[in-house]
C-alpha cells in the first residue's frame, strides 16, 4: 500500500502520468490545466521523467503531435480545457478512427463566449459523439486512479481516453492522495506494444480516403470496437481493485437502496450533493445519488439498474444545449430511460455554470422541487437554475 | 442496396482502416487514361535515363540492355518523356481507337 | 559552415538507386509536376523514411482506399497539421530510441509533403512551430500555386494576376490581386539548418538538396516549384519546360540558405529569358495586359537582384571552403 500524502491534485495527476512511463508529452497551456503540464515539464527537465516534452504552439498542434507520436508507437499524453479542446476538435475523431491509445486530461472549464476560466462541463459535452472513452473524477484520489486506468484501457482497446477533472475545484485543491507504488504501476501497465505502427520495417498507410464504398464499414468497425471497450473498462477497474482495494464502477450510487427520488450528477458536485442527501435522509426523505463515472461508452445497463425504483430523477447538468430537449446529461438520461421499461419523472436543471456555487441548500431545493414534480409535471424540459431574474 | 455497395465486410478491415499492403496501387491500371503513347527509337537513345527519372508515374523501367522501356499499363500519355529527351528519341503517337 | 554540407559530394544521375518508393497506379493528372518531385524525393531518401502528408492533391491521388502508392510508412491526418504530426513522430522516435525500444543507430528520415495551401496559409502556424522547436525532419512544400485539389482556388502562393476560381480574371478585377507570399523569407527567418528552393527541371540539383536535407540534424525545408497542367491550363508535356523557364526568367531563383546565415545562389541568371515566354504557355495568364507582364518582369528582376546581393554579402566563409578544397 502506498502512503497518503497531501498533494495538489494537478501535481498528483502529473506524477501519475510520469509513473505510467509516458514517452511523449505534447501540450499547450490553458487555465486551469496549467499546473499539470508545468509539473510534467519540471519532471522532464530535472531528469526525473524520461520523456520527450513538446511545447507545442497550439492545442491543435498538441493533439496532432500526439497522433503522430502514438502512430509511431509511443505512449502519449496531453491535457487541455475549454477553448483548447474546441481548437483541437478536428483531431479528436481522427485519433479515435486511427485507433490510437492517447490519454488526455480535460480540466473542465466553460466555453466562450463569454470567456470564462471557471468550471463547468460545457467543454467536454461538445465531444460526446467523437469516439473518445470518457471518465469523470469526483476528487483527487479518483483523478489519479483514473489516469492509471486510462492508459490500461486505452492500450488494450486501442482507443483514446479522456479523463475529466473539474477545473480549479478538483485540479487546484490539495487533497490527501495515495499514489500507487511504481512496481504496482508497472504490473498494471505493461509496456506499449502496437501491432501496426509507423516504422520502415513494416510500412502501412494511415489515413487513406474513406470512399463511399468503405466509410460505412469503417464507422461500423469503430463503433463495434467502442462498444466492446465497455468490458475492458470494467475489467480494468476490477484488476485495479485487486491491486489497491479501491473499487470503481461505471455508475456510482449513494444511498439508493430505497430511494424515491435520485439526483443524477457528474464530477465534483456529487460530493456536495451527497451532503444534501444525508441531510434529507435525516429528515426521513428517501433520496439518493446516481453518478456517472464512465460517460462513454454510455453505461446503459448500469444506469438503469442504479436508479432502482425511483419515482423521479433530478438530473443536474453543468452545460447548456440551447433550445434542445434538455442539458446534455438530461437528453441522454431521457433517451436511455425511453429504451427501458422504467418511467420515472425526469426533471432537468442546469446548475453550476462557470464556477457558480451550488451549495448543499441548493441541492436540497432541487430535491424538493423534484418531489413536487412527481405529482405535478413541470412545464419546462430544462431549467437554468440559480439565475438572477 | 446500400450494403452491396461496400467494398468489403467491416470485419475484414484492418483497425483504423489502415492499408497494410504498401504500394498496392501498382495493381491499378492508369494506362487507359491516355490518348497518346510514347514510342522509342533505340537508334537515337543514349540511355541517359531522363525519361525514366522525369516520368511522374513512374511508368519507365530499365531493361537488361540499359534502355528504359515504358510500361503501358501505367502510362498516361502526358508527353513529358518525348518533350525532354535530349536526342528526340521518343515520339508521341495517337493511340488506336 | 556545417561540415555535412560543406563536405557534401553531390550525386550524379548514375549514382541514383533504380528503385522507387512511390508506386505507379496513382491518380495524379497526366503530366503532374507535383507528384514528380514527390517521387524523386522518396528516391533520394530511400526506404528508411516515414512520410507525412497534408490533405491535398498528393494525399488524395496516393491513397484512395483500398489502394496506396506509398511504399514507405505514411500518415495523413488533416490539412494544416502535417508539421505537427511530424513533430510527434520525431519526438516518439527520439524517446523510443533513448529508452532502448528502437535501435539507436537506425536512421529514420521523417519527411512532410505539403502543398502551398497547407504551407503558406492554413498550416503556417504549424510549420513555424515545428521549425522553431527544431525537430529533425524535412519539410517539402510542393508549390503548385493554388488549392488545386479542391478546384484551383487561390492561395497565398498564387502569383499576382494569375487566374484561379476565387481570384478570377474578371472584367473589373484582373486575377489575383496580391504578389506571391514570400515564403522563403518566412522560413529563413527561423534560422533552420537548411533551406532550399528547387525545380524539377533541375532534378539533380533537387535530389542533391533532398539528400543534404536528410544529412542535417534539425529541420530542413525545401520549396519546390510544381507545375499543375490542370490548374494552370498548360500542356501536360510542358511541365519540365515550365520548370526550366521559371528559373531562367528569374521568377523562381534556385538558392540555399544555411542556418539562416549563409546564402548560396545555385544558378546565376545573368541573361534572363523574358517572362512572357513563361507566361504564354499557361492559360491562367492569358488575360494579361502588356503593362501587367512588365510589372511581373520588373518584380522578378528586383527580387532576383536582391537575392544576388544577399548571396554576395552573406556568402559562406571562404576560408572554410578554401581549407576543405586544400584537404580534398
Amino acid at each position: 500500500m502506498g502512503k497518503r500524502v497531501a498533494k495538489e491534485v494537478s501535481i498528483a495527476v502529473a506524477d501519475a502520468v510520469a509513473q505510467c512511463r509516458v514517452d511523449v508529452i505534447s501540450a499547450y497551456p490553458i487555465t486551469p490545466q496549467t499546473h499539470i503540464v508545468e509539473h510534467l515539464a519540471e519532471l522532464v527537465n530535472n531528469g526525473e521523467l524520461d520523456a520527450e516534452y513538446i511545447p507545442v504552439e497550439s492545442e491543435h498542434a498538441a493533439m496532432s503531435a500526439c497522433i503522430g507520436a502514438a502512430a509511431a508507437g509511443a505512449r502519449t499524453f496531453t491535457s487541455t480545457s475549454a477553448q483548447g479542446l474546441l481548437f483541437m476538435y478536428e483531431n479528436l475523431p481522427i485519433a479515435s478512427a486511427f485507433r490510437l491509445p492517447i490519454v488526455m486530461v480535460i480540466a473542465n472549464r466553460s466555453i466562450s463566449a463569454p470567456i470564462s476560466i471557471w468550471n463547468d462541463h460545457s467543454d467536454v459535452m461538445t465531444t460526446r459523439d467523437l469516439g473518445w472513452i470518457q471518465t469523470f473524477a469526483e476528487n483527487g484520489q479518483e483523478a489519479v486512479d483514473l489516469i492509471y486506468h486510462a492508459y490500461r484501457v486505452a492500450e488494450k482497446c486501442l482507443l483514446p481516453v479522456a479523463v475529466n477533472l473539474d477545473g480549479f475545484i478538483v485540479t487546484h485543491v490539495v487533497e490527501p492522495i495515495e499514489m500507487l507504488d511504481q512496481e504496482l504501476v508497472d504490473k498494471y501497465l505493461p509496456p506499449l506494444k502496437m501491432k501496426y505502427k509507423l516504422h520502415p520495417k513494416k510500412p502501412i498507410t494511415m489515413g487513406a480516403i474513406g470512399v463511399p464504398e468503405i466509410y460505412t464499414e469503417a464507422k461500423k468497425a469503430l463503433d463495434e470496437a467502442f462498444k466492446a471497450s465497455y468490458r475492458v473498462v470494467v475489467q480494468a477497474w476490477k484488476e485495479f481493485e485487486k491491486l489497491t482495494g479501491r473499487r470503481y464502477q461505471p455508475v456510482e450510487t449513494y444511498r439508493m437502496d430505497d430511494a424515491e427520488v435520485a439526483m443524477v450528477i457528474m464530477g465534483s458536485l456529487a460530493e456536495t450533493a451527497s451532503n444534501a442527501v444525508d441531510e434529507l435522509r435525516k429528515k426521513g426523505k428517501k433520496v439518493g445519488l446516481v453518478r456517472f463515472r464512465l460517460w462513454r461508452p454510455f453505461p446503459m445497463q448500469d444506469f438503469i439498474k442504479a436508479i432502482g425504483k425511483v419515482k423521479a430523477l433530478c438530473v443536474v447538468d453543468r452545460a447548456v444545449s440551447h433550445a434542445s430537449t434538455g442539458g446534455p446529461v438530461g437528453i441522454e438520461v431521457r433517451s436511455a430511460l425511453y429504451q427501458s421499461n422504467k418511467r420515472p419523472r425526469v426533471v432537468n436543471f442546469i446548475a453550476g455554470l462557470s464556477g457558480r456555487d451550488v451549495t448543499k441548500d441548493d441541492f436540497i431545493e432541487l430535491f424538493e422541487r423534484t418531489f413536487e414534480a412527481i405529482s405535478k409535471k413541470p412545464k419546462f424540459s430544462y431549467e437554468i437554475y440559480g439565475v438572477k431574474e | 442496396m446500400p450494403k452491396d455497395q461496400g467494398l468489403m465486410s467491416w470485419k475484414e478491415l484492418a483497425p483504423g482502416m489502415y492499408i497494410l499492403e504498401p504500394g498496392n496501387s501498382a495493381k491499378f491500371k492508369t494506362g487507359d487514361w491516355r490518348s497518346h503513347r510514347p514510342v522509342l527509337d533505340k537508334e537515337k537513345c543514349i540511355k541517359c535515363g531522363q525519361c525514366y527519372l522525369l516520368c511522374p508515374e513512374p511508368a519507365y523501367e530499365p531493361n537488361e540492355e540499359g534502355y528504359f522501356i515504358c510500361n503501358l499499363y501505367y502510362c498516361k500519355g502526358c508527353g513529358i518523356c518525348a518533350a525532354i529527351c535530349p536526342k528526340g528519341a521518343i515520339t508521341m503517337v495517337l493511340e488506336e481507337a | 559552415m556545417r561540415p555535412e554540407l560543406a563536405e557534401f559530394k553531390p550525386l550524379s544521375i548514375k549514382d541514383l538507386p533504380k528503385e522507387d518508393w512511390f508506386a505507379p497506379g496513382h491518380r495524379a493528372c497526366q503530366g503532374c509536376g507535383t507528384v514528380l518531385p514527390l517521387k524523386l524525393a522518396l528516391k533520394a531518401l530511400g526506404p528508411n523514411t516515414i512520410a507525412v502528408s497534408s490533405t491535398g492533391c498528393m494525399e488524395i491521388i496516393s491513397s484512395p482506399f483500398p489502394y496506396s502508392s506509398w511504399k514507405v510508412p505514411w500518415i495523413h491526418v488533416a490539412f494544416e497539421n502535417a508539421a505537427s504530426v511530424a513533430s510527434g513522430i520525431d519526438a516518439a522516435i527520439k524517446a523510443l530510441k533513448r529508452k532502448g525500444k528502437l535501435p539507436k543507430k537506425e536512421k529514420i528520415n521523417i519527411v512532410v509533403f505539403a502543398g502551398d495551401g497547407a504551407t503558406f496559409d492554413i498550416g503556417l502556424q504549424f510549420v513555424s512551430g515545428a521549425l522553431e522547436r527544431g525537430h529533425n525532419f524535412i519539410y517539402i512544400c510542393l508549390d503548385n500555386e493554388a488549392y488545386m485539389n479542391t478546384g484551383v482556388q487561390r492561395s497565398g502562393g498564387t502569383p499576382k494576376f494569375a487566374h484561379t476560381t476565387t481570384s478570377p480574371a474578371g472584367k473589373v478585377i484582373h486575377g489575383n490581386v496580391t504578389w506571391k507570399k514570400n515564403l522563403p523569407g518566412i522560413i529563413v527567418a527561423h534560422n533552420i539548418p537548411y533551406f532550399a528552393t528547387a525545380s524539377p527541371a533541375f532534378y539533380m540539383d533537387y535530389i542533391n538538396k533532398v539528400k543534404k536535407a536528410s544529412l542535417v540534424e534539425g529541420p530542413a525545408f525545401i520549396h519546390v516549384y510544381s507545375p499543375c497542367p490542370t490548374g494552370w491550363g498548360s500542356k501536360s508535356e510542358d511541365t519540365i519546360l515550365l520548370s526550366r523557364l521559371v528559373v531562367e526568367t528569374r521568377l523562381f531563383p534556385l538558392f540555399e540558405v544555411i542556418d539562416g546565415k549563409y546564402y548560396i545562389l545555385n544558378r546565376k541568371v545573368d541573361k534572363p529569358k523574358p517572362v512572357e515566354e513563361y507566361l504564354k504557355l499557361q492559360r491562367r495568364y492569358r488575360h494579361l495586359t502588356q503593362e501587367e507582364i512588365e510589372l511581373i518582369q520588373q518584380k522578378a528582376n528586383e527580387e532576383y537582384e536582391r537575392l544576388v546581393k544577399l548571396c554576395e554579402v552573406f556568402a559562406p566563409p571562404k576560408e572554410e571552403t578554401k581549407e576543405k578544397a586544400k584537404e580534398g
